[in-house]
């Protein structure tokens, strides 16, 4: 098995890996049997779910297990066998020869020490430096993972750090012995994708200047796409398909692999499609079916899959590998998962045109201010947060609008404002019809009838002491809804669960049904308006993509509007009809969903879009990302004028004169043809991307 | 984790569930109840303490001697078939007064510690949930009461428990056992609030105070299960110490506090003058504990099941 593209002996081979927690018959095991190696220069992505044991199979390469862990196998650095070697021995490997880039970069780096000190720390240990030489040596490393004023900013602590510059710094401790391995564990999971692209950037950089393997290890099928050579695939401990980034995604050879592809909302494919989730969960660590560990929820099992687990082995030829007993009849393409798709039901015939159904919910100059306190004792007034500092948008009935932008613009703020049903600071919120401002209680309580909310963690928006029947039960009794066991029932179905789960507690559920219980709950009154708070996000992908069907077959059948709040712009893209592009309190952009992914007219929304990594290799490498420099700046002082004018790669390009509008005149949201409106005074001079 | 260890759990209901029709869901406090008893601590400790109760209250009705009489013909004899527990040094029967001690401690030693653990979570959950003045007025009084000296001020008040007025002694003893652990349950509702389903429950138009019963009380249980044994050794011990100096019950009535008071000082040479109602003691302590664990496990749905 030699290597094309990458020639030169494997720096790091993983052969036969297996990882058991505990014993006897409940023992887990993790990891059962994984093989891989890299060579030098080489980035392989390993992605799966969570719970496949990738991440467990990391640490173990890096020897950084507990104790009860049980390791066998065999991991060889540079010819050497890491398992079983002494501390010593590995020590003198960590940080050298290979290391680690972890998805929490506060864990990473010591909250006493200044990031400077802990960077050259790192090099003395390895390295016969002076401190000076040092000191000197990591302000150039900090210079290179592009962290400006690097020598200001070395001597600073890590929580003065934002994440995404804490994440950089622990990529300059990674690359600061020039190592010949790096792993990086979820590196960008953490961050915004505008910050995710920068961090890949700098990645790909340090990747460049140390000429190390990479072990990118993700559940993000994106940023896999963009990033890696090869690709392995993991599933219930096992890979089940290993080859390069382009085989295995445009000709996979294992069903899960295809299914993985298959549910992903894609940020470049406008058409409403449904997803093709996978059926059922992944199977418990502790109880693996016999056979393929997929078969329970693989659309093309036949009765031998049950037979035994079937081995990875070369299919197409001797770098694609799949450990699918069918494999040979896919690739010559006798057999595919395409499902046959349950048709989303029709809304009614064609819809009455946009301006002439009811507005649903009005949100007009919305303002939310929190003082900015310091002291413990006695609170002193310091400042103002402008979480909200004038948002407008409008939802009409059977739309979804979604509400994007990254951490920090103040969509959540704006949501909670909306549903707490009180008095804005500032502007007018109408939900139905009703300015919510003015609302006695009685009224309040029938607003609340109508508009329900799902919220993004299926496992704290669930009472855990409570059972699913009486979690369901709970808004009917709240608005006196008497025998409220057969609307239960009929929730349950209507989500797709099993009217008998409702004896049981939340935490005997997966996250998927656990969603699914919350948005059984918001519809128990029958609301017109259902708010979404990032409802698949805490999912994986082969969940959310079931989640996310389930929601717009609800939508459709019961005639319901969404107010969808997201991150993920892919998944925005897929569900909603309108979006509203927010950044640091204020809208940037706002009109039809295809019409603003497809054509962007400010700015922001131009660099937020091209920063989504897309599940498709060949279009990924080609395309040209606008990388935003910085960091969101703080709301308690938003520049003036323009708030993205810090960041704005368009004010960098125009003129002097230009310019001096940008920072004293706040731009409002203009029309740009339709609904389309961008907060930008030199919009219409861009080029569509 | 939990992931592998309640999916047998799953598939165990999956098999027992009834066919599909309706939904009989029994309520929580059935559910905790079963699970309570379904626990072997559960059983042996509600056994224990059902025993305690129908010795102290059903034992002085069949039994010869009443705990005010006397009997001059047996001063401190040991145990006997004619006085159970032996006699004490003015002949009255021990096993007729630690049975009237006994009823005494328990029903103070419950009452005191219920009502104690009620106050603390309903003070602590209410201040924490909707703040401000509430918050404040009621942090005050718990702050108040515990800088106040307890243990004089209920010397002090000693002569208004005297025959007949304990009920008033339970409160007292209870007033002053509740402020820590409301300041606990204040800390721990604050972070409560921020759950999302708390959220949802208040968008969903469930009113303040159902919150406060339904959903942040129930989450608080295994807290206020640990408070309340603990508070049941603290109130029989407290009662014990101001019995022990002469406050607390008052003469003739006994508890087993002053018993173990009186029958400290002839225990060397008279053993069950002092042993009977100090194991009495113990067993009841431990009983509670039983009680209480069982009880915290069966309000967690995540603990693991009794099979
Ligand atoms: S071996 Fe069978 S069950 Fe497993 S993935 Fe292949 S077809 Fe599906
Ligand atoms: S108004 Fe100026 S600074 Fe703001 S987005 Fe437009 S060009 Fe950039």
């Amino acid at each position: 098995m030699s290597d094309p593209t990458h020639p030169g002996a494997p720096v790091l081979e993983v052969a036969d890996l297996s990882v058991t927690f505990g014993s006897g018959p409940s023992a887990v095991r993790a990891v059962r049997g994984l093989n891989y190696e890299v060579r030098p220069g080489e980035v392989l992505g390993i992605v799966g779910e969570s719970g496949s044991g990738k991440s467990v199979a990391s640490m173990a390469v890096m020897g950084l297990l507990p104790p009860h862990a049980r390791v066998s196998g065999s991991v060889k650095l540079l010819g050497t066998e890491l398992l079983g070697a002494s501390d010593k021995r590995l020590a003198a490997f960590r940080g050298r020869t290979i290391s680690m880039v972890f998805q929490d970069p506060l864990s990473a780096l010591t909250p006493v020490y200044r990031v400077g000190d802990q960077i050259a720390e790192a090099l003395t240990v390895h390295q016969d430096l002076t401190r000076a030489e040092a000191r000197k040596r990591a302000v150039e490393l900090l210079d290179l993972v592009g962290i400006p004023h690097p020598a200001e900013r070395a001597t600073a602590f890590p929580h003065e750090f934002s994440g995404g510059m804490r994440q950089r710094a622990v990529i300059a401790m990674a690359i600061a012995n020039d190592p010949d391995v790096i792993i990086c564990d979820e590196p960008t999971t953490a961050l915004d994708v505008t910050i995710q692209a920068q961090v890949l950037d700098v990645l790909r950089k340090a990747q460049r200047e140390t000429g190390a393997a990479i072990v990118m290890i993700t559940h993000d099928l994106g940023v896999v796409a963009g990033f890696v050579d090869r690709v392995l695939v993991m599933y219930a401990g096992r890979p089940v398909e290993i080859g390069s980034v382009d085989e295995v995604y445009y000709h996979p050879l294992m069903p899960y692999t295809m299914g993985l592809l298959g549910s992903v909302p894609r940020l470049d494919q406008g058409e409403r499609g449904r997803l093709t989730p996978i059926d059922g969960n992944p199977p418990s660590p502790a109880a693996l079916p016999p056979g393929c560990p997929f078969e329970p929820r693989c659309r093309l099992a036949v009765p031998e899959c049950r037979l035994a687990e079937p081995p990875l082995r070369p299919v197409r030829h001797s770098r694609h590998l799949a450990a699918c007993i069918r494999a040979g009849e896919i690739e010559r393409g006798v057999v595919t998962t395409v499902p046959k798709l349950p048709e989303i039901p029709e809304e009614g015939e064609e819809r009455p045109p946009r301006e002439s159904r009811r507005v649903v919910l009005g949100v007009e100059d919305l303002v939310k201010h929190y003082p900015l306190t310091r002291g413990a004792v006695f609170k002193r007034r310091v400042g103002t947060v402008e979480a909200v500092a004038g948002v407008s948008f409008d939802l009409r009935e059977g739309e979804t609008l979604g509400l994007v932008g990254e951490s920090g613009c103040g969509k959540t703020t704006t949501l909670m404002e909306i549903l707490k049903l009180a008095r804005p600071q500032g502007g007018r919120v109408v939900v139905l019809g009703r300015d919510i401002s003015g609302l006695v209680a009685a009224d309040r309580m029938s607003v609340r009838r109508d508009m329900q909310v799902v919220f993004q963690d299926p496992m704290s928006s669930l009472d855990p002491r409570m059972t699913v029947y009486d979690i369901l039960a709970e808004p009917l009794r709240a608005h006196r809804v008497r025998e409220p066991g057969p609307r239960v029932r009929d929730l349950l179905r209507l989500v797709g669960l099993e009217p008998e789960h409702a004896a049981r507690y939340p935490q005997d559920f997966s996250g998927g049904q656990r969603q699914r219980i919350g948005i059984a709950r918001a519809l128990a009154l029958e609301p017109r308006l259902v708010v979404l708070d990032e409802p698949v996000s805490a999912l994986d992908v082969s969940i959310q993509a079931g989640v996310i069907n389930l929601l717009e077959e609800l939508k459709a059948r019961l005639g319901l509007s969404y107010l969808f709040v997201a991150h993920d712009l892919s998944v925005v893209r897929h569900i909603a009809d309108r979006v509203a592009v927010m950044y640091l309190g204020r809208i940037a952009e706002v009109g039809q969903v295809d019409r603003v992914y497809d054509t962007p007219m400010h700015p922001y929304t131009q660099a937020l879009l091209s920063a989504v990594p897309l599940p498709d290799p060949v279009v990924e490498r080609a395309r040209r990302r606008i990388l935003l420099e910085g960091d969101l700046p703080s709301p308690a002082d938003p520049p003036s004028g323009c708030r993205f004018r810090t960041r704005c790669p368009l004010y960098k390009a125009i003129g002097e004169t230009e310019r001096l509008r940008c920072v004293h005149e706040e731009p409002r949201v203009r029309p740009m043809g339709g609904d389309h409106g961008a907060a930008c005074h030199y919009a219409e001079s861009l080029d569509v991307v | 984790m939990s992931g592998h260890v309640t999916l047998p759990d799953e598939q165990l209901a999956e098999q027992s569930s009834p066919g599909g029709v309706g939904v009989a869901v029994p309520s929580r406090g059935r559910v905790v109840a079963r699970r309570f008893f379904g626990s072997w601590g559960g059983r042996a400790g509600f056994a224990l303490l059902a025993v305690m109760f129908l010795a102290a209250f059903a034992g002085p009705l069949v039994y010869p001697w009443g705990y005010t009489d006397k009997d001059f013909t047996a001063f401190l004899t040991p145990p006997s078939p004619s006085h159970w527990f032996g006699t004490l040094q003015t002949g009255a029967d021990v096993f007729a007064v630690t049975m009237r001690g006994m009823q005494k401690s328990l029903v103070v030693g419950l009452l005191a510690a219920l009502v104690s653990t009620a106050l603390a979570a309903i003070v602590g959950a209410f201040a924490g949930y909707f703040l401000g003045w509430t918050d404040r007025v009621l942090m005050w009084v718990a702050d108040l009461l515990l800088v106040l000296p307890a243990f004089l001020i209920l010397a002090v008040m000693s002569p208004l428990f005297a025959a007949g007025q304990w009920p008033l002694f339970v409160v007292m003893l209870a007033l002053f056992l509740w402020m820590v652990t409301s300041k606990v349950v204040r800390g721990m509702t604050l972070s409560l609030k921020e759950r999302e389903f708390i959220l949802a429950a208040r968008f969903m138009g469930v009113s303040p105070t159902r919150i406060v019963f339904r959903h942040v009380i129930p989450n608080l249980s295994s807290l206020l299960v640990v408070d309340a044994t603990l508070n049941v050794s603290a109130a029989i011990l407290t009662e014990t110490g101001l019995s022990y100096f002469g406050f607390g019950i008052q003469p003739p009535d006994v508890s087993l506090g002053t018993l173990i008071a009186d029958g400290s000082k002839t225990a060397t040479y008279a053993p069950w003058t002092f042993w009977f109602a100090a194991g009495l003691l113990i067993v009841t302590v431990l009983a509670v504990n039983l009680i209480g664990d069982a009880l915290r496990d069966a309000f967690d749905p995540s603990a693991r099941r009794a099979r």
